[in-house]
C-alpha cells in the first residue's frame, strides 16, 4: 500500500469536512477498498474512515419503508432487516462471508457499485431512494454504469429507503473462487408492479429486465416468462462465463426467484 | 507513526503503526501475536480471522487504526487459564481437524463466532459458515467434526491412523 493518512470522524459533517481537503478517500468497511489499496490500484493522501459514526449504523422501520443507514454492515442488516423485510436481510446475509459481513456496509457496496455486487440488485429492485449528505437520489438515477454512480466528489451515502415489497427474493448463481454473484436476480413484487433487477451479467453495471417485469406485473408466475430471453449484446465475457452463459442465466434466476415466490 | 491502543485477549496493549497499518500486521510485528496467520492477504482465505468486538473479522482487511479501543480476541487467548486448550481447540486435536495448522486459527476463530451465534448448528450451517476460511489439507470433513463435537454433538470418533 501506499502511505496515507488516516482520519476517525465521530460526525458526518466531520466526515464530510475531511473528504473536502486534498486527495481523501471515504472508507466504508473496506472490504473492497483494502484489496484495492494493497494492489495499490489507489493512492489517497488522506482516508477518511467512517466506521466511528454512530449516526449511520441503524435500521429503522417507518411504515411500508425500511431506512438502513449507510454505515450498518451486511451481519446488522441480515439480523435486524429480517422481520420488516425478509428477502432483503437473506441477501445481505449471504454477502461474501460471515467475516466479510462483519465489517461489510451498505453505504460502501452502493458507492462502489461493483458490477458484480449484490447490494445495487437490492436497491434497484425495491426502487430504493439513496440518501446522501446534500440529496436524496432514486435508485433508477443513481446506478450510472460499471463502478459508476451519482455520487459526486466528496459526497457519501447516509441512509437507504426501502420500500417494502409484498415479497422478493434473491437468487444468485455465485461464482465459486470469489462468492460474488456470476448472475445474480432480485425480483420484488409491489401493489402497483413487479421489479426485476440484474446484477453480475452486464458490462453496464446492475440493470432492470423491463420485458420479464411487465410479464410479471401482469402474470406473477414462472410461466409467465418462461420463453423470454434476455439479449447476450453488452453481457460480461470472462473466463468464468460467457455473454451467451450470462445471460442465459438472467432467465435462469429470474424463473427460481419467481418460483420461490409462488 | 502514531501509538495505537487496543485490548488484546483481556490485556491493555499499545503499538506504534501507520495510517497503512493492517490489524493483523500490528498483532503479529506490534504485538508479536503470531498466532494469528496472514495466508492470502486479499480477504479469501480466514487465516488471519481474529474477534473485533465480539465479531469475527479478516484482521488483513481492516486497519489497525478503525480497531484502536476495542477489544479484540486472538488465538493466543483461546486457551483456558491454566494454559490447557479450549474446548474447540481439544476439538481440533481430537478430531483431527488440521494437518499443516496454517489455517487452524482462523478456522477455531470463526468456529467461536460461529458457536457463540448458534450453540447447536447443524453440518450444512458450519458448512456455510465456513464458506470464508480455506483449508487445503483436511478436505474440511474433520474441520466440520470438531466443531459438531464443540458444540456438544455426538460425532463418531476418528479412527487412529
Amino acid at each position: 500500500m501506499y502511505a496515507f493518512d488516516f482520519v476517525k470522524p465521530t460526525s458526518i459533517d466531520e466526515a464530510i469536512q475531511a473528504l473536502s481537503e486534498g486527495e481523501a478517500q471515504a472508507l466504508g468497511g473496506g472490504q473492497t477498498l483494502i484489496p484495492t489499496l494493497k494492489a495499490r490500484l489507489a493512492d489517497p493522501g488522506t482516508l477518511v474512515s467512517l466506521a466511528h459514526i454512530a449516526d449511520l449504523k441503524y435500521v429503522r422501520v417507518n411504515g411500508d419503508v425500511i431506512e438502513i443507514g449507510g454505515g450498518t454492515t451486511h451481519a446488522t442488516v441480515a439480523a435486524q432487516a429480517a422481520e420488516a423485510y425478509p428477502g432483503l436481510a437473506d441477501l445481505a446475509g449471504r454477502i461474501g462471508d460471515p467475516s466479510v459481513r462483519n465489517r461489510g456496509t451498505i453505504g460502501g457496496s452502493l458507492a462502489n457499485n461493483d458490477p458484480s455486487a449484490c447490494y445495487p440488485a437490492a436497491a434497484l429492485g425495491s426502487g430504493a431512494t439513496i440518501v446522501t449528505n446534500t440529496r436524496e437520489i432514486a435508485a433508477d438515477d443513481y446506478f450510472q454504469g460499471m463502478f459508476t454512480t451519482a455520487l459526486e466528489e466528496g459526497e457519501i451515502v447516509t441512509a437507504v429507503r426501502f420500500p417494502i415489497p409484498q415479497a422478493a427474493h434473491y437468487e444468485k448463481m455465485a461464482q465459486p473462487a470469489s462468492r460474488f454473484p456470476l448472475v445474480a436476480v432480485f425480483v420484488a413484487k409491489y401493489a402497483d408492479g413487479v421489479r426485476v433487477a440484474v446484477t453480475g451479467a452486464s458490462n453496464n453495471g446492475v440493470f432492470r429486465w423491463a420485458e420479464a417485469e411487465q410479464a410479471l406485473s401482469s402474470n406473477f408466475s414462472a410461466g409467465a416468462i418462461e420463453g423470454l430471453r434476455h439479449s447476450a449484446e453488452d453481457m460480461i465475457a470472462d473466463i468464468h462465463g460467457t455473454a451467451a452463459y450470462r445471460a442465459h442465466l438472467i432467465g435462469v434466476m429470474t424463473r427460481r426467484a419467481v418460483e420461490k415466490l409462488t | 507513526m502514531t501509538t495505537i491502543s487496543m485490548r488484546v485477549n483481556g490485556k491493555d496493549v499499545s503499538a506504534a503503526a501507520e495510517g497503512n497499518t493492517l490489524l493483523v500486521n500490528f498483532l503479529r510485528e506490534g504485538l508479536r501475536l503470531t498466532g494469528t496467520h496472514v495466508g492470502c492477504d486479499t480477504s479469501q482465505c480466514g487465516a488471519c480471522v481474529v474477534h473485533v468486538d465480539g465479531v469475527a473479522v479478516k484482521s488483513c482487511t481492516m486497519f489497525a487504526a478503525d480497531a484502536e479501543g476495542a477489544e479484540i480476541t486472538t488465538i493466543e487467548g483461546m486457551a483456558n487459564p491454566d494454559g490447557s486448550l479450549g474446548t474447540i481447540q481439544q476439538a481440533f486435536r481430537d478430531y483431527h481437524g488440521l494437518q499443516c495448522g496454517f489455517c487452524t486459527p482462523g478456522m477455531v476463530m470463526i468456529a467461536a463466532d460461529l458457536l457463540k451465534n448458534n450453540p447447536d448448528p447443524s453440518e450444512q450451517e458450519i458448512r456455510d459458515y465456513l464458506e470464508g476460511n480455506i483449508c487445503r489439507c483436511t478436505g474440511y470433513h474433520n474441520i466440520v467434526k470438531a466443531i459438531q463435537a464443540a458444540a456438544g454433538q455426538n460425532v463418531p470418533s476418528v479412527a487412529a491412523g
